[in-house]
């Protein structure tokens, strides 16, 4: 019962904040907010029991996605959002009509918290059964990640390493730039490499 | 019908916030905001895996004594690969961001699209 | 911000706990919620607070960038390297069973090995990405209307 309360409090003000997020248009308010949503979805996983997401989205949303967007602002220098020019009712219909066929998709879902819905069998039991005994770790997870499917988080450890080159390519050095408004296109620059 | 809501409502609060994260990204011209929204979408995303694989009554998929159910840990061992994958993608969109202030001197979707079509 | 006392008392007091913290999750991944990603951002948390409080200059005196670029390279390769040591032992590429005498020994030993390998790239790569938007010079504006 309590957990329900707290299930349904958290998705309340993540609704809230979601909603806060599309009105406001200092930016700076938006990059708070947003690492507002990532903490209430954290504690929102907790009550989920997914211990290890939890933790990190946590520190990864709440952490350094908000970082990494305040330093984007300081560079970018934008505190205010301009007005839409054009109206909204398109990308509203678009997104009425993708929630309508969202939610009748929904009704074929079985139960939140059901424990014999068919996401639950083929694969999960045999896990639990055989996690411990094979590989030594209690914590499924780890042991799912490390050494069931480790091929994949090697591929994963790839896309974070191609990441970061890629930023570094990007804006990894340090420059100095004149902009002159009006103008367009690259220029010449210095680019000073540590 | 009592039930149905019951069962679902964690599903429709979680589209709810898909839809605000979609409609972030199709209709505000901020670059930064349009990065803001995909987070929020790719957050509702992993809302609704971890829903789906959760028990009630279960407990965190960690071996021990005396628990017999255990939320599916599948699901989240594919959440955390995209948390992480989903940082990375936003540093990577952030970074262009930099770049595109830089050579066209502002972040708005408009200003930007006139100047590249007033080449 | 170094000229704030409490700020700066507090963020010296600060980093080794961090740190510590993030050692800890990183090896008891095995038995607790935890394991290398989390480790690598609650670490590269305590850089990104140390360089927010004293400056990016003294922060690269303590990490330099080219050290994480190195760093960032070993964890990928310490990864794979597990990998290719368990197919020339005979097995298939990452079966963890040949690393020790008995197939639990190789899983714990392999287990750890990778997380610390994805500990150390996740670690390097968030402090390089601050690195370098932090680093980054503001462009000057020349007129404003």
């Amino acid at each position: 019962m309590i957990d329900t309360l707290i299930d349904v409090t958290l998705l309340a003000f993540l609704a809230v904040t979601a909603i806060a997020i599309i009105k406001v248009r200092n930016l700076f308010v938006v990059i708070m907010l947003f690492g507002i949503f990532s903490l209430h979805s954290a504690g929102l996983f907790v009550v989920m029991d997914a211990a290890d997401v939890a933790f990190t989205e946590a520190a990864v949303g709440a952490g350094i996605s908000t970082v990494l967007m305040l330093a984007t602002l300081a560079l970018t220098r934008n505190q205010q959002e301009k007005m839409p020019v054009h109206r909204a009712r398109l990308p509203l219909l678009v997104v009425l009509i993708t929630a309508g066929a969202l939610i009748y998709g929904t009704y074929d879902i079985p139960s939140f918290g059901d424990s014999r819905s068919p996401s639950q069998e083929y694969l999960k039991p045999q896990y639990i059964e055989r996690g411990v005994k094979e590989t030594g770790t209690p914590n499924i997870v780890t042991a799912l990640l490390a050494s069931y499917r480790g091929y994949d988080t090697l591929g994963e450890v790839t896309v974070i390493f191609t990441a970061g080159i890629g930023v570094l390519l990007l804006v990894g050095g340090r420059i100095t730039r004149r902009v002159k408004p009006g103008e367009s296109g690259p220029e010449r620059r210095k680019i000073d490499e540590t | 019908m009592i039930d149905i809501i019951i069962g679902h409502y964690n599903y429709w609060v979680v589209i709810f916030l898909m839809m605000a994260g979609f409609y972030t990204v199709i209709n505000r011209g901020n670059l930064i905001k349009k990065i803001a929204g995909i987070n929020i979408f790719q957050t509702s995303v992993f809302l609704m895996y971890i829903s789906i694989g959760y028990v009630s009554d279960g407990t965190p998929p960690i071996i021990a004594e005396g628990f017999t159910k255990y939320s599916n840990p599948l699901p989240h061992v594919m959440i955390l690969t995209a948390i992480v994958v989903g940082v990375s993608t936003t540093a990577l969109g952030l970074a262009l961001v930099v770049r595109i202030k830089e050579a066209y001197g502002t972040i708005e979707e408009d200003e930007i699209h006139d100047q590249d079509m007033s080449l | 911000m170094k000229h704030n006392l409490i700020l700066r008392v507090i963020a010296k007091f600060l980093f080794p706990v961090i740190a510590l913290f993030a050692f800890y999750v990183q090896f008891h991944g095995d038995f607790g919620p935890g394991g290398g990603f989390q480790a690598g951002v609650i670490l590269s948390v305590a850089f990104i607070f140390y360089a927010l409080v004293f400056g990016l200059k003294t922060t690269e005196e303590v990490i330099p960038p080219h050290l994480l670029r190195i760093l960032a390279s070993m964890g990928i390769l310490i990864y794979a390297g597990t990998g290719i040591t368990t197919m020339l032992m005979g097995g298939n590429f990452l079966d963890y069973n040949l690393l020790s005498l008995t197939p639990i020994q190789g899983q714990h030993i392999g287990i750890m090995v990778v997380e610390a390998g994805v500990g150390i790239t996740v670690f390097s790569v968030m402090l390089m990405i601050f690195f370098a938007f932090a680093g980054r010079e503001r462009p000057q504006e020349t007129d404003h209307d």
